[in-house]
């Protein structure tokens, strides 16, 4: 096959991909933070003993975990406005897909690291007077944290690729100008590897350096 | 003599278990009491309740004269609140430490006097130092737990707990886990706080700490207290046959005199 690649047009057009890539940045910002600290309060309700407290939470990660997060971004954009009268915005039916989606993966992360802190942890800190909510955090946390952090590591990675999900509602992210680019200068194939090479050269040097922070953080353990 | 613990009719069951038939024990100001028994004869579990780390299904504890729970129609509630208050007064080691792996000696020393009692960082730097000294380690204040060996984990686990300034300590079986060359330096450390006159409920089955150190020594069988009295007598001459054979048990293979 002898294509002849021509890059000229996505670089004479590379302020289109900036504001995609922005959207992309902003997107993966506002998901990573809301499905990470919601998902460590479900994480911490599924390990809590009280049923009142466990089900509902284990209810709400059995559902969105299943649901794929394209149909739940779909749903929110198209449904959800009919049925409850609220206006969702591409960027909202897109943040709440995707949040609900890391919410309940990193939930069971967040729980699997707290089951895996010895149960004598809890002991120690409950023998010297600490409440549960102190030796969570004092104790529990700062441990679990690091034995989760790979995990939540890869969690994090799959966010960011989720962002371009947001594209099928039409939100400015990367794929979306790259679809843009391509429809107008009939380029598919360098618009398409544009966007393939964008999320490499940004993520790839981020995963690197949380190898690179694990590894002091498994220096730390002694 | 100041009662510093006192249960009445003492109940634990676990589902369709019962560990605790009902144990009225009481411990004055001062004393050291070793809990003796096999295992699952409720030992552990007796001690784990005066601190509640175990609620007891019925019966009362009162830590210096005063009842812990409030009873509301016949049934008694703990508030969580109350029973971290009562935890800091009944100081508490175990078996297997428990220390924290991602603070230094010195940082698991001082944990609970900031997060509980709210000492400042200078007093309970202060006072955490001085109970690492009390316990020999005041040297490893800077180390990390892992660098510890068995005997020195334990003594810092104990200091963690004096550094409360609790009332009462209990010993659950604090040198089970220790290599037997260790286990002397953490007996030593425990026939000290006695003498300082620590009030102290352990247990153990080091017969000889047992001996040398306890005031009075309960025997434990099948949930209830089977024999007790101070030691000289209770070990030498036990009054009953269980006890006997718990204690011939222990000795089998003594050396000879």
């Amino acid at each position: 096959m002898d294509y002849n690649w021509d890059f000229a047009t996505i670089i004479q057009n590379w302020r289109v991909f900036w504001t995609g890539l922005q959207g992309t940045l902003l997107m993966f910002s506002v998901t990573v933070a809301l499905g990470m600290s919601g998902g460590f309060i479900v994480g911490v309700m599924r390990y809590l003993k009280s049923p009142l407290i466990a089900w509902p939470a284990r209810a709400f990660v059995e559902f969105f975990r299943n649901v794929p997060v394209l149909v739940q971004i779909v749903w929110f954009y198209y449904a959800f406005p009919i049925l409850t009268g609220i206006e969702t915005s591409p960027f909202l039916a897109a943040v709440l897909g995707i949040s609900l989606n890391t919410m309940a993966f990193s939930a069971e992360i967040y729980r699997a690291g707290i089951q895996s802190i010895d149960a004598g942890q809890w002991e120690a800190g409950k023998a010297i007077g600490m409440s549960f909510q102190q030796t969570l955090r004092r104790i529990i946390m700062p441990v679990a944290l690091k034995r989760v952090l790979p995990a939540l590591t890869n969690r994090g990675i799959e966010v960011f690729k989720m962002s371009t999900l947001a594209s099928v509602v039409a939100y400015v992210e990367t794929l979306n100008q790259a679809k843009l680019i391509a429809d107008l200068n009939y380029n598919p194939i360098e618009s398409y590897t544009a966007v393939a090479l964008i999320f490499f050269v940004v993520l790839f040097p981020v995963v690197q350096a949380t190898y690179a922070l694990e590894r002091v953080l498994k220096r730390g353990d002694r | 003599m100041i009662e510093l613990v006192r249960t009445e009719n003492l109940h634990k069951r676990f589902g369709e278990l019962e560990v605790l038939k009902g144990i009225d024990l009481s411990v004055s100001e001062g004393e050291t009491v070793v809990l003796l028994g096999s295992s699952g004869s409720g030992k552990s579990t007796l001690l784990r309740c005066i601190n509640f780390m175990e609620t007891p299904s019925s019966g009362r504890v009162f830590i210096r004269g005063e009842a812990v729970g409030t009873e509301r129609a016949g049934k008694l509630t703990y508030n969580q609140a109350d029973l971290c208050q009562l935890r800091t007064k009944v100081g508490m080691v175990f078996q297997h430490f428990n220390l924290f792996p991602h603070m230094t000696v010195l940082q698991n020393v001082m944990e609970g006097q900031l997060t509980v009692l709210k000492r400042s960082r200078k007093e309970a730097g202060e006072k955490s130092l001085a109970q690492l000294d009390r316990v020999g380690l005041a040297d490893k204040a800077g180390e990390y737990p892992s660098r510890l060996s068995g005997g020195q984990k334990q003594r810092v686990a104990i200091a963690r707990a004096l550094a409360m300034d609790p009332r009462v300590m209990l010993f659950d079986e604090v040198t089970s886990a220790l290599d037997p060359e260790l286990v002397g330096e953490v007996l030593k450390t425990m026939r000290q706080l006695a003498l300082e006159g620590m009030t102290m409920i352990c247990v153990t089955h080091e017969l000889g700490f047992a001996y040398h150190v306890a005031n009075r020594v309960l025997f434990l069988n099948d949930g209830a207290i089977h024999e007790e009295g101070n030691p000289q007598q209770v070990l030498r001459n036990p009054q009953t046959q269980r006890m006997r054979e718990f204690l011939e048990g222990h000795s089998l293979f003594k050396l000879p005199d």
